[in-house]
């Protein structure tokens, strides 16, 4: 459902769909520039955002037009703190003015940076030096002020971006009182290389690629995520053997996704055996993808309407030697920890977010089911057929780095039951599409017959048309509700590609949720959150 | 004193140094290796023959970096700190009898350099002395990691002389002397320590991981959180020292445990010097075996744990032993 809304009445609008409405996560802001765009928009920018309701099945997208950018629109912060960052989002690459933000500054681009990417009239060949780093004491001031805190007694200590085991290139600032953290500020940004601008230039099947290193310890799902949303704009479904296809290799993603994220965080706390135990069988699943896909972490192994290629004969048998190798590992590792009191001790209690603040920020995924949250959009809009599987929902209870981790293990073991049903009830017959204006003639075809040639060459220079329109998508990806919203003009390119990238929104709560704990603490917060640089800084 | 006597005793003193600094390197490789099948891969294979010559590989390569001392560090301090460390980890191997008395040619050897009748008191002290290397080198440093690996070092170590003091106080009820080849006697006539002082071993076992800095008490240089603490700034062979000193104390720590509480080389037999070096060889191995097993605790945690159980204990270890001996 789009509603269109006034300037003006955008902040009245979101604060009754969140109190009365109860349209209670906000999922993204996606700011748009239609300058060059042939529907002939009224203004040049405009917004969208999207929100979700309290049961998790409905979306609600509000839609404005800016009249005028430098004097914007009202800030939406005070109702949701996920809101912060989005709205720096935009202002950074659009220019787009948000009155009443607390800080609106660049956050994807260096402090430095001239200009707004996104905007149509950019030029992207255009490039210059930026050389200063920020100090951060625009965030981490106001903080201390807050707290009547005195600067010159407290230790101010960079965790990051290179190591203090910060997973990919995350700053935080952190003011100490002996290891004890009294407030910090986040700087990401340092992995941003342009994801959404590239995709204005290549074609759809071009951009598949570039999902891969959103999140790469998922690529596949990010994959399926993307050409999913592209899908439903075409408005076409996969035959079922294809759909099969996407739920094994999608939930087989997950399973890496989670152990990445236990070896690290386990590792993070000292124990090394339990890294070992879970990283082993990762090593197998990727044995097993590369020789499905060609490549181990990377794969780019959808296409719009349909996958690269079958699986190959007797991937059966490899897969059970995964999943049982992956079953060992688990066992294993939970043997180690699961009544271990230094495991207790270091992770109960520490780093909690409560469900309503997890909301609020827009949590998604096992970092929002550990809150207790019962959200999955497996179950809550069951896509891919995966309301005919039999397996369950894992929640967590207090949103403490336990659960977090606890989640993550519980899942990986519904993943397995997924696997092992779809293994056993997957259907011959076509993997993709037979439209031949979205998927690629055969070889035979195009070596034998001229229709196949002009297929071939023009799918491949023009790419595939998907009708005009704007559409979100959210899919359950690893780490949460990984979003795409697409804005085509009816050409092969894409006008607009936003992601909504779970981490990015985790990210921002960071701070939050380390503020008096330790040092120690901090570390395994960050690590059991599965911050993925990849995708939150795009 | 007569010549050959001091003599006799620089020999002992470059063989103990020569056998501790090799058997560092080699503790290492164990290290490596006892962790990796523990952890069901192969560790270090390429480097000679399974390995083994790894140890070699890295000492040529810790004694070929180049020597950094960064701008803004306390440079004199800075580059004596990891001496400390590596000279008090083997000067506290000074009181301790690595083997019985035996005799090679008509000649007895005592392999100990000074039968001291503080030797316990010596041993401990001089490690304790040891706390200065990170103190020093992590103030130095410069670098606000090192600094609070630095605090964390202070407290740590500090604290848990004090349950390695405790603890031994029982002991030492029982024996009435200081000195480790009375120790090693007593024990020979009244059956080991370990059985009639068990509380106090195993506070003596905790205290020891702390005071070596091993997992699960791994914070003073917790790679994840403080990148490498007071060794951040350093390279090279002054990096390679501290190390040295860290794996030296785990074998010395191993010795006074094995002479301690568990018969050390028992009548002075050959069998009873295998035997001491088995039991050396066996707590060297617990220290690999608990890292693979377990994570590491919080420094705040380690403190509590110190102060509010493994204190109270060795005092109530100390009245009870004192009662029945009074008694």
């Amino acid at each position: 459902m789009i509603k269109m809304l006034l300037e003006e009445e955008l902040f009245k609008e979101v604060k009754f769909l969140r109190d009365e409405k109860k349209f209670l996560i906000l999922l993204d802001i996606v700011g748009v520039d239609y300058l060059t765009n042939p529907s002939k928009n009224s203004s040049r920018f405009a917004l969208i955002y999207h929100f979700r309701h309290e049961n998790f099945k409905d979306t609600i997208t509000l839609k404005l037009n800016i009249t005028d950018e430098k004097e914007g629109v009202e800030s939406i912060t005070s109702l949701f703190k996920g809101a912060n960052w989005l709205e720096r989002e935009v202002y950074d690459q659009y220019g787009i003015n948000f009155k009443n933000h607390p800080l609106l500054k660049r956050v994807l681009n260096h402090n430095e940076f001239i200009g707004h990417p996104l905007r149509k009239d950019y030029e992207i060949t255009k490039g210059h030096y930026c050389t200063q780093t920020q100090d951060m004491m625009d965030e981490l001031k106001p903080l201390l002020n807050e707290r009547e805190l005195d600067m010159d007694n407290l230790t101010i200590l960079n965790l990051g971006p290179s190591h203090p085991a910060s997973h990919g290139t995350i700053r935080t600032l952190v003011a100490l009182d002996g290891e004890k953290i009294l407030c910090g500020a986040s700087e990401i940004g340092y992995l941003h290389r342009g994801f959404e601008k590239s995709c204005e230039n290549h074609t759809y099947n071009q951009i598949v690629p570039y999902t891969d290193r959103l999140n790469y310890c998922s690529a596949i799902m990010n994959n399926i995520a993307f050409v999913k949303t592209v899908e439903d704009m075409l408005d076409i479904t996969l035959p079922d053997r294809g759909v099969f296809i996407r739920v094994i290799v999608s939930e087989l993603s997950r399973i890496i996704d989670h152990l990445v994220c236990l070896a690290a965080a386990l590792l993070d706390m000292g124990a090394q055996t339990n890294y070992w135990y879970l990283f082993n069988p990762r090593g197998e699943a990727y044995d097993f993808l590369s020789k499905l896909t060609g490549a181990r972490l990377t794969n780019s192994y959808m296409r719009v309407g349909g996958i690269t290629h079958d699986l190959y004969d007797g991937w059966e048998t490899d897969l059970n030697d995964v999943i049982k190798s992956v079953q060992k590992g688990v066992d294993e590792s939970l043997l180690m920890i699961e009544h271990n009191r230094i495991f207790h001790d270091r992770t109960q209690d520490v780093g909690v977010i409560s469900a309503d603040d997890a909301l609020n920020f827009g949590f998604s995924g096992p970092n929002l089911r550990a809150c207790g949250v019962s959200h999955d959009l497996r179950f809550d809009t069951p896509y891919d057929y995966y309301d005919t599987f039999d397996f369950n929902l894992v929640v967590g209870s207090h949103g403490d780095v336990y659960d977090r981790l606890m989640v993550r293990f519980e899942e990986i073991k519904e993943s397995i039951k997924i696997i092992n049903q779809a293994k056993k009830s997957i259907p011959d017959g076509p993997i993709s599409v037979s439209d031949h204006s979205i998927i690629l003639p055969t070889k035979k075809n195009v070596y034998s017959s001229i229709e196949g040639v002009m297929n071939q060459f023009k799918l491949v220079t023009e790419g595939v048309k998907v009708p005009k329109g704007e559409h979100y998508k959210g899919f359950e990806a690893a780490n949460g509700e990984l979003g795409f919203s697409i804005i085509s003009d009816g050409s092969g390119t894409p006008y607009r590609v936003k992601v909504r990238a779970p981490s990015f929104l985790h990210m921002q709560a960071y701070p939050k949720i380390i503020e008096s704990y330790q040092i120690g603490d901090a570390i395994m917060a960050l690590s059991s959150m599965n911050i993925i640089a990849g995708e939150m800084d795009r | 004193m007569d010549t050959a006597f001091i003599i006799e005793t620089i020999v002992k003193i470059v063989v103990i140094l020569l056998i501790f600094s090799a058997l560092a390197g080699i503790g290492t490789y164990f290290e490596r290796k006892i962790l990796a099948f523990m952890q069901r891969r192969l560790g270090p294979m390429y480097v000679g023959p399974f390995g083994l010559l790894q140890v070699a590989a890295d000492g040529v390569k810790l004694f070929t970096k180049e020597d950094i001392i960064p701008t803004g560090v306390v440079a004199k301090i800075f580059k004596i700190a990891p001496v400390i460390t590596a000279a008090t980890a083997f000067m506290a191997a000074a009181a301790i009898p690595f083997l019985p008395t035996f005799t090679v040619f008509g000649y007895t050897v005592h392999p100990i350099v000074a039968d001291i009748n503080v030797g316990v008191l010596y041993v401990l002290g001089v490690m304790a002395i040891g706390l200065y290397g990170p103190l020093l080198g992590g103030l130095a440093s410069a670098n606000k990691f090192a600094l609070i690996s630095t605090a964390r070092a202070a407290s740590v170590f500090i604290s848990y002389e004090v349950i390695t003091g405790l603890s031994l106080l029982a002991p030492l009820m029982m024996v009435g002397s200081f000195s480790l080849i009375d120790f090693n006697n007593y024990q020979v006539d009244n059956g080991w320590l370990l059985f009639s002082q068990p509380l106090a071993f195993i506070l003596f076992w905790i205290a020891a991981f702390a005071e070596t800095g091993r997992t699960p008490f791994h914070l003073v240089a917790n790679d994840h959180e403080l990148i490498d603490g007071f060794g951040t700034e350093y390279s090279g062979m002054r990096w390679g020292l501290f190390f040295i000193g860290e794996y030296a104390n785990m074998f010395f720590i191993s010795f006074v445990m094995a002479l301690l509480f568990c018969g050390g080389f028992g009548d002075g037999s050959v069998a009873g010097a295998l035997a001491l070096l088995g039991k050396v060889a066996f707590f060297f191995f617990v220290f690999l075996w608990v890292r693979a097993a377990w994570p590491d605790i919080r420094p705040d945690q380690l403190m509590w744990l110190c102060w509010k159980v493994l204190m109270p204990l060795a005092v109530i270890n100390i009245v009870i032993t004192g009662f029945v001996m009074m008694f």
